[in-house]
């Protein structure tokens, strides 16, 4: 057996994840980029290949069309369009990765702000011969919106400005200025590629010998993203309670459910909100053994050191760290309905493992993700635009601002008829 | 600074139970459903780990189209018993024999497409709101586009131009009288994932998963073992070989693969080393471009 596939019984078990998002449209390579990366890393088999080769012959593609390989509804292949975030697995002996691949056109906002809501990184493609145009802005916003913290600007089609380093920096230039309104993303990283021929995806371009920087496959599998969860307010939204009743675990009540930040160990003092009372934690619980400390995403079940009424939706937060209690919330929300949000409306709020009904108070203004300029005369949110709105839920949320944390920051509204899900929203 | 990365496999071990605890909290009567094949074997270890200490509050579903392999009912038999999990059976046969489906007919029928109206009639019959199934988006392209919560209507149709969109950790699973939820919590699971998160955790898996030698035919480039529901037809040669399963379907329909990989790193490293997705055996996927989708609208798993 080959090298590569003995490390995958062994290295494994060590590999950690990233999750990252693309999103650019038909024409800006995007497609190439993925396939290459999922070429190479050995994600795509010789049956899948053989038989999208097919189809795109058939259809007198002419190269092979990737997009083939998730585009599996009739209808996306009978239109040629992507209607949906597709997911994509690869692998390299460092890391795993989830692609949400987010097609340019149809429902753009709400496939880009679904795609970004569990990333850790995103890749935004810009055509080296165009730069920075209004698509980077509106992909750039986005990122920054949800509070992706790496962001990849790929200058793609390198080949086609002669490999230019002028061309680079000046695009690196406009860039930066842009993002100097944006104010959040972490960490920006250029990098110049050619998806079509290959340049800096996985191997270092020979073309380029002025760039000095790593390939966007060894950022990807490189890029430090330890830090990124919030490891100091500590949130545990319950989601269930454990009682087993049997004769072994007689007096046993476990609240399940999974870390959304900071850390918990055993003695720690918390708060269950919103009732405010006050426990210690008696120990974490797993099938495996107990921990001594837990952490942010695990999935884990707390006993506290005496009875309280605690329920689904309650959350425990650590006594020195709070978080926010209450029922007036303002955020940002990304509007996916096709009925458009027209000042007041009554709705299912979703927020951690709560549901409670809220009302929308106000549309206060529009962003325009083109400009980034807001919009104040026209407070009609329709399907995929953004804006600012404040709100008052029936009963109380245990809350913190996206910002400080994505779980307990985030919240979805639905529509209390239809029981779809209408707006994803960021609490400022 | 203490280091708080989390492995892939704890990622996505702790993302599945999370959407299993969702899934309990959010339904009145969830079902998982269970085929004896490794997804759904993970299924319930990670099922067993969510609510542990106490049992799996729901029942287990198995659609049985009486096409079974010896192995995976015995297996199926002695996990239920040491789950003390409650088995429920949906059987394809008796669906046959009271006349609610219709057997297909010729050289390549299949009780698959029957499997359909027996789970929809098997939830209808328990009125169970949400289904657990272990389908990963890796697995098949019109699954790549699938839901952690997927919403069907009273028909049990999947709309897949109509899903709700899925953000952050939040599952929405409300629905009017009569609709389902399908509950996917494998989602962003590989297949390398779950092998190697099968011999991580020690689960036990049945032995059609290692190689072993079996008498087989070749059909349609298949190689299938021959069974009672197997037998070779004209110009079809009886042959003995070394082989093992990648999936658990349907006997008559799911093929082999020839392999010596007799344990659990040899499967890996196959897995690691393969140049075909695994249902590339399936019969049943087979049919044409879009047949996944087709089952999926009308209620598949």
């Amino acid at each position: 057996m080959s090298e590569e596939s003995s490390g995958a019984v062994g290295g494994y078990l060590d590999m950690d994840l990233l999750r990252f998002t693309t999103a650019g449209s038909v024409d800006d390579g995007k497609s190439t980029l993925i396939g290459r990366l999922l070429y190479d890393s050995k994600a795509i088999f010789e049956d899948q290949l053989e038989a999208i080769e097919k189809t795109s012959e058939q259809r007198g593609d002419e190269n092979v069309n990737l997009a083939l390989l998730t585009d599996g509804l009739r209808a996306e292949r009978e239109q040629g369009i992507t209607i949906d975030v597709a997911y994509r697995y690869f692998a390299t002996p460092r890391r795993k990765f989830i692609i949400a691949d987010t097609p340019g056109h149809i429902q753009y906002t709400r496939n880009m702000v679904t795609g970004a809501s569990t990333a850790n990184l995103a890749i935004v493609l810009v055509d080296a011969r165009k730069g920075v145009i209004e698509q980077t802005s509106r992909h750039s916003f986005i990122a920054n919106l949800l509070r992706i913290q790496h962001v990849v600007i790929a200058v793609n089609k390198m080949d086609l400005v002669d490999w230019g380093e002028d061309r680079f920096n000046e695009i690196n230039e406009e860039f930066r200025k842009f993002a100097s309104r944006l104010g959040n993303i972490v960490d920006v990283t250029f990098i110049p590629i050619s998806a079509l021929k290959g340049d800096n995806v996985v191997e270092k371009s020979e073309n380029m010998p002025w760039y000095q920087g790593p390939s966007l496959l060894y950022h990807l599998e490189t890029v430090y993203i330890g830090s990124d969860g919030n490891h100091v307010s500590a949130r545990f939204p319950v989601q269930w309670v454990i009682r087993p009743h049997s004769d072994q675990y007689h007096d046993f009540r476990g609240y399940a459910g999974r870390i959304a930040g900071g850390v918990f160990k055993p003695g720690d003092d918390v708060i269950v909100q919103p009732s405010g009372f006050e426990a210690k934690v008696k120990a974490i619980h797993t099938m495996d053994g107990e921990l001594e400390e837990a952490f942010a995403p695990l999935s884990i079940a707390m006993t506290l050191d005496r009875e309280i009424d605690i329920s689904r939706g309650d959350m425990i937060v650590k006594g020195n760290n709070p978080s926010e209690v209450g029922q007036d919330i303002e955020a940002m929300i990304c509007w996916f309905s096709d009925k458009p949000l027209n000042g007041r409306g009554k709705f299912a709020l979703r927020h951690t493992t709560k549901e409670t009904k809220a009302i929308v108070k106000e549309v206060k203004y529009k962003v325009d993700i083109n400009t980034l300029h807001k919009i104040e005369d026209d407070r009609e949110l329709r399907l995929n635009d953004i804006g600012r709105i404040s709100l008052r839920t029936a009963s109380p949320l245990s809350y913190d601002s996206y910002k400080t944390n994505r779980n307990s920051g985030s919240f979805i509204l639905v529509d209390l008829f239809t029981n779809e899900t209408v707006g994803a929203a960021m609490i400022v | 600074m203490p280091d708080y990365t989390v492995t892939h496999l704890n990622q996505i071990e702790s993302e599945a139970i999370f959407v299993l605890r969702e899934t309990a909290a959010q339904f009145e009567r969830p079902v998982l459903l269970f085929s004896g094949g490794k997804d759904s074997i993970v299924m319930t270890h990670l099922a067993r780990k969510a609510f542990w200490p106490a049992r799996i509050p729901f029942p287990l579903l198995h659609i049985d189209t009486g096409h079974n392999f010896r192995e995976t009912i015995e297996y199926r038999d002695a996990l239920v018993k040491e789950l003390g999990a409650n088995l429920i059976v949906g059987s394809v046969q008796k669906a046959i024999d009271e006349g609610r489906v219709v057997e297909e007919k010729g050289l390549n029928a299949s009780r698959n497409a029957l499997q359909i109206q027996t789970l929809l009639d098997a939830l209808e019959e328990g009125q169970y709101d949400a289904a657990l199934g272990g389908g990963r988006r890796d697995e098949e392209k019109a699954r790549a586009k699938e839901r952690f919560f997927s919403h069907r209507d009273e028909f049990g149709q999947w709309d897949p131009k109509n899903q709700r969109p899925e953000l952050w950790n939040i599952f929405n699973g409300r629905m009017s009288p009569g609709e389902h939820f399908r509950v996917f919590p494998l989602s962003n699971w590989t297949e390398m994932d779950v092998w190697q998160y099968l011999k991580r955790e020690g689960v036990d898996l049945p032995s059609l998963y290692f190689a072993h030698e079996r008498e087989i035919v070749v059909r349609n480039g298949a190689i299938l073992a021959v069974s009672e529901f197997v037998q070779p037809r004209e110009g079809e040669a009886l042959e003995k070989r070394q082989i093992r399963f990648r999936t658990m379907g349907d006997a008559t329909i799911t093929g082999a693969v020839e392999s010596d990989a007799s344990n659990m790193d040899m499967i890996i490293e196959e897995v690691a080393a393969a140049r075909e997705t695994e249902r590339g055996n399936r019969a049943d996927d087979k049919r044409s471009e879009s047949a996944m989708e087709d089952r999926k609208k009308q209620g598949y798993f």
